[in-house]
């Protein structure tokens, strides 16, 4: 068997050891049922509301969850393994720094995939069971396309971890870079966007700002989540609502959004001193 | 087979020349100590013999290839490597560790056992890590390091904080392994103990190769004298002219206490010195040290200083 699945299976086994498995799948069970079936108290409604205003809801917030915990699973991937002497073993062994790294995206990935599938699953089985008048197709649909997303999403940012630990010297300044990175996309992106277009009046370049979006795989993530439900963006994602980019556009730049940070990890982890 | 030929190796980082023109051989069956200062160039040279860098000048053949090339990898099964002070994974226990590695490197796991019963670490393969002491880590290091019966090993400090028993039995399995063919490299600052383990010590400073050779060739070569201690039933005095008309170049006698005499004396004569010695019947001890692995260690490199001064 390639030491790829090998390193998979000691990053997933240690995601059970250390119960990170557990509390990612609780904290999404938890968070997911509670927005499915009280989303809606703020308007004064208790219960399910509809399934779109759902999906929407849950998107917003694992753009917030899943970048934070993926960078956080990731951050000391290999700068962690360096300060522990075991980077340099590992290398004199028949493995090479791809399989290493790919091994680890691997073994990652599993745990959020996982995680994302029991957590936001249970929500789901919740809404197939209690909920009037739903569909099971439906929701598996719907749900399958969130959780998947959901899981790219995750890869996308376990990348950027890998990247920065793959640059970084120290575990503290891996640990840094990865809360600076979640800020940039997640908060200071939209913000300067949003930022730009009200100080312009919506003059700048509208045609062109959509694709704005497309720089952002959190923004990727959103505009998958409501590509086929009717109007509710907000935000600067209500800027997308014209112009319709398919799934398949959305998914490819999810995956762009996947291979390059990757690429960049490999790039800086063969130039890595040892 | 030769199992490592470095020749006419030198490696500079950005700013700094790590190595010039390093010339070495290891055969199967053989111990070569690695010895140098911080700096002198030990780790850079363990890294060009497990292909984690590349050599600017020269050639590095390692089991007959070059280890920084990508082909290399089928021939990482063969080598053992125990890096300085691995801490490995704390919140595995030691058979959890083993397996791994004994994964990566495609070796069954029951070998894995066998091999902890077998490095004295039966009693705590199902600790975590982190409870370990230095000693059982470095053990469990020589265990990942000899998973695939290596042709070639390299031991990194491997004796650094043991205890000097666990030094001791430590440098028994390396004479084991050596005794079964094993082309062993150990690089070390801590000097004493060593000797009798290694059949062949290359001393590094600087980055250059200072010396290198059989503990006998570099006695000759350095031509240090040796210490010569003898005590007597007879008084100081007595003894001093005693020795003095034996022909013994007892020039330079210090006396250690009323009854004891030590002068050093050029190597070469020692039989000669012996023999007249032996025969002298006053004397009740006569100890003659040759210069130790740590004399000869400084005698190079303070010569090589002195050079480049």
């Amino acid at each position: 068997m390639s030491p790829i699945f090998h390193i998979a299976h000691k990053e997933l086994k240690d995601g059970f050891r250390n119960r990170w498995i557990l509390a990612i799948t609780l904290i999404f069970a938890l968070l997911s049922v509670g927005i499915s079936w009280f989303g809606a108290a703020g308007a004064g409604v208790i219960g399910f509301t509809s399934l779109p205003n759902t999906i929407v809801s849950l998107a917003s917030l694992a753009v917030f969850l899943i970048p934070l915990i993926a960078l956080f699973l990731a951050y000391d991937a290999i700068v962690g393994e360096d300060e522990d002497g075991t980077l340099l073993l590992l290398l004199t062994y028949p493995l090479s720094k791809g399989q290493l790294l790919l091994g680890k995206l691997l073994g990652h990935g599993t745990m959020m995939g996982l995680s994302t599938l029991l957590g936001f699953g249970a929500s789901a089985v919740t809404i197939m069971i209690f909920a009037d008048g739903i569909n099971a197709m439906e929701v598996i649909r719907a749900f399958g396309g969130f959780m998947l997303s959901a899981t790219l999403l995750g890869l996308v940012f376990l990348a950027f971890a890998y990247a920065i630990s793959a640059w970084v010297s120290e575990k503290s300044k891996a640990a840094g870079g990865a809360l600076l990175f979640w800020f940039t996309f997640v908060l200071i992106f939209d913000l300067a966007l949003l930022g730009t277009l009200v100080a312009t009046e919506g003059r700048f370049h509208p045609e062109v700002f959509p694709f704005l979006l497309l720089l952002n795989p959190t923004d990727v993530f959103r505009l998958i989540n409501l590509v086929g439900f009717e109007g509710s963006g907000q935000g600067v994602l209500a800027m997308a609502q014209d112009l319709s980019f398919g799934h398949g556009v959305l998914y490819s730049a999810l995956i762009a959004w996947l291979l390059l940070p990757m690429g960049i990890a490999y790039g800086l982890f063969l130039k890595r001193p040892l | 087979m030769t199992l490592i030929r470095l020749d006419q190796v030198h490696k500079h980082f950005t700013n700094v020349q790590a190595l010039q023109d390093l010339t070495l051989t290891l055969n199967p069956g053989e111990v070569l100590g690695l010895f140098g200062h911080n700096g002198a160039g030990k780790t850079t040279t363990m890294k060009l013999i497990l292909g984690l860098e590349k050599p600017s000048q020269g050639s590095v053949d390692v089991l007959g290839q070059s280890p920084w090339r990508r082909q290399f990898s089928e021939q990482r099964h063969q080598i053992g490597f125990l890096p300085e002070s691995v801490s490995f994974y704390p919140q595995l226990t030691g058979r959890e560790v083993l397996h791994y590695f004994a994964r990566l490197k495609k070796i069954d796991t029951r070998q894995a056992d066998e091999l902890l019963e077998r490095i004295g670490l039966a009693h705590a393969i199902n600790r975590k890590i982190k409870t370990y002491s230095k000693g059982m880590r470095q053990r469990l290091g020589l265990a990942q390091a000899l998973l695939s019966q290596p042709k070639l090993l390299l031991l990194d400090e491997p004796t650094v904080g043991l205890d000097p028993i666990a030094t001791q039995e430590f440098y028994g399995m390396v004479d084991d392994l050596r005794d079964q063919g094993c082309g062993v490299i150990l690089c070390s600052h801590v000097l004493p103990g060593v000797e009798k383990h290694i059949n062949r010590a290359a001393i590094l400073g600087q980055g250059r190769l200072r010396a290198l050779g059989s503990l006998a060739e570099l006695r000759t070569q350095a031509n240090l004298p040796m210490t010569i201690r003898v005590s007597s039933t007879l008084a100081r005095p007595a003894l001093q002219q005693q020795l003095a008309d034996l022909d013994v170049s007892s020039e330079g006698m210090r006396p250690i206490n009323g009854h004891t005499l030590e002068w050093q004396s050029a190597p070469g004569n020692k039989m000669q010195i012996l023999r007249s010695l032996a025969q002298q019947p006053e004397l009740d001890d006569i100890d003659i040290q040759e210069p130790s692995l740590e004399s000869l260690y400084r005698h190079f490199v303070e010569q090589s200083t002195e050079v480049s001064l």
